[in-house]
């Protein structure tokens, strides 16, 4: 049977980072980029998703959309937990050139050096951007 | 070498579906495999039949459609995407077809590398 | 294992070119392409970003994106590869896992 048919997935699992570099809003890629890293954790794989650069605006808390007419999707990212998407990190360098802090996120994350996300990014099998 | 391709943008207002065709066009010449091509986000209006460019202009859906015909690839539009941009399948130009986001993780799963091209 | 890292876009315009060259490691590659090739131009004002990097990591710059914009025989980063779309393929080919600096 094809590993892809069963309810339960039962091929290859490979480790997939998810790179989110953009902030929320201004483009469709932090919503659409989501959306597909949760389907990617109902596959079982092992999936990391690292917020850098102005991706950590992703997870900034405080998102009050109604004026731009926009869904205000920041609560999803609460899901990864959800379906197991436990390897969420978010690069000390972006925060702080930010001005933000572990406190401005509306998930809790772990903090990694870009030295430390670039041997992240070394041992992934796939990496998306979007 | 198992290669999925992800095209993040439409084809003209950004050059990420050019390089994407003559990539892949590139591999598949090479011998390489095709597990898919895989639009998202605006990359689905790759997939429109409609699309008219001027004659003495490349015509990206039209060169996908070829591409798709002479090697057998799969070309795969997001269905998420392309409802919320009003891609049906009454829209779609030869080759392509309409499916889930799990095809995409598929590619990443079955191919040797990903390969992504957007903005 | 040694990621190939893409960068399309011109270092004038985005940081695509700096965001990637913080995160990249010895050993690694890093193809430009599209608008991305304005930065492999020797003597502009953020060549130095490449330079500073030419020890530690191999670059490189797809040719067809170069003569598109009028930059054949242009003088290039010494030390970078022109390579074409099959050199692209092999690239991919010989590369862990690729990063796209989008």
């Amino acid at each position: 049977m094809n590993d892809f048919e069963d309810d339960e997935f039962d091929g290859p699992i490979k480790k997939f980072m998810y790179v989110n570099r953009k902030p929320p809003y201004g483009t469709v890629y932090a919503l659409e980029g989501l959306e597909v890293v949760l389907i990617t954790a109902a596959f079982d794989q092992d999936v990391s998703m690292v917020f850098v650069d102005d991706g950590v605006f992703q997870i900034k808390k405080d998102q009050e959309t109604s004026g731009i007419n926009m869904k205000n999707f920041s609560p999803t990212y609460r899901a990864l937990e959800g379906y197991e998407v436990e390897k969420v990190y978010a690069e000390k360098e972006s925060l702080e050139a930010r001005g933000m802090s572990r406190d401005d996120l509306v998930i809790p994350v772990e903090i990694l050096s870009s030295t430390e996300i670039a041997d992240l990014m070394d041992s992934q099998d796939v990496i998306v951007s979007f | 070498m198992k290669l999925g391709i992800l095209v993040n943008e439409g084809p003209f207002t950004h050059q990420a579906s050019d390089t994407a065709y003559h990539f892949t066009k590139a591999a598949l010449k090479k011998g390489h495999e095709i597990v898919r091509v895989f639009f998202y986000h605006d990359g689905v209006s790759n997939a429109n039949k409609l699309a008219d460019p001027p004659s003495d202009d490349r015509n990206l859906v039209a060169l996908w459609s070829s591409l798709a015909n002479e090697y057998g690839i799969e070309l795969i539009v997001c269905v998420a995407a392309a409802m919320r941009r009003g891609i049906n399948d009454d829209l779609l130009a030869k080759g392509f077809k309409i499916s889930g986001l799990g095809q995409l993780v598929e590619a990443g799963i079955l191919g040797d590398k990903l390969v992504t091209f957007g903005d | 294992m040694a990621l190939l890292h893409t960068v399309n876009k011109s270092p004038f315009d985005r940081n695509s070119l700096s965001d990637c060259l913080r995160r990249v490691k010895p050993g690694s590659s890093v193809l430009l392409i599209e608008d991305g090739v304005y930065g492999a131009l020797e003597e502009t004002s953020v060549s130095d970003q490449i330079v500073e990097h030419n020890d530690k990591i191999k670059f490189y710059a797809l040719g067809p994106d170069l003569s598109a914009r009028g930059l054949n025989g242009k003088p290039l980063i010494d030390g970078l590869t022109l390579i074409d779309y099959d050199g692209f393929v092999d690239l991919v080919e010989e590369c862990s896992s690729v990063q796209s600096w989008l």
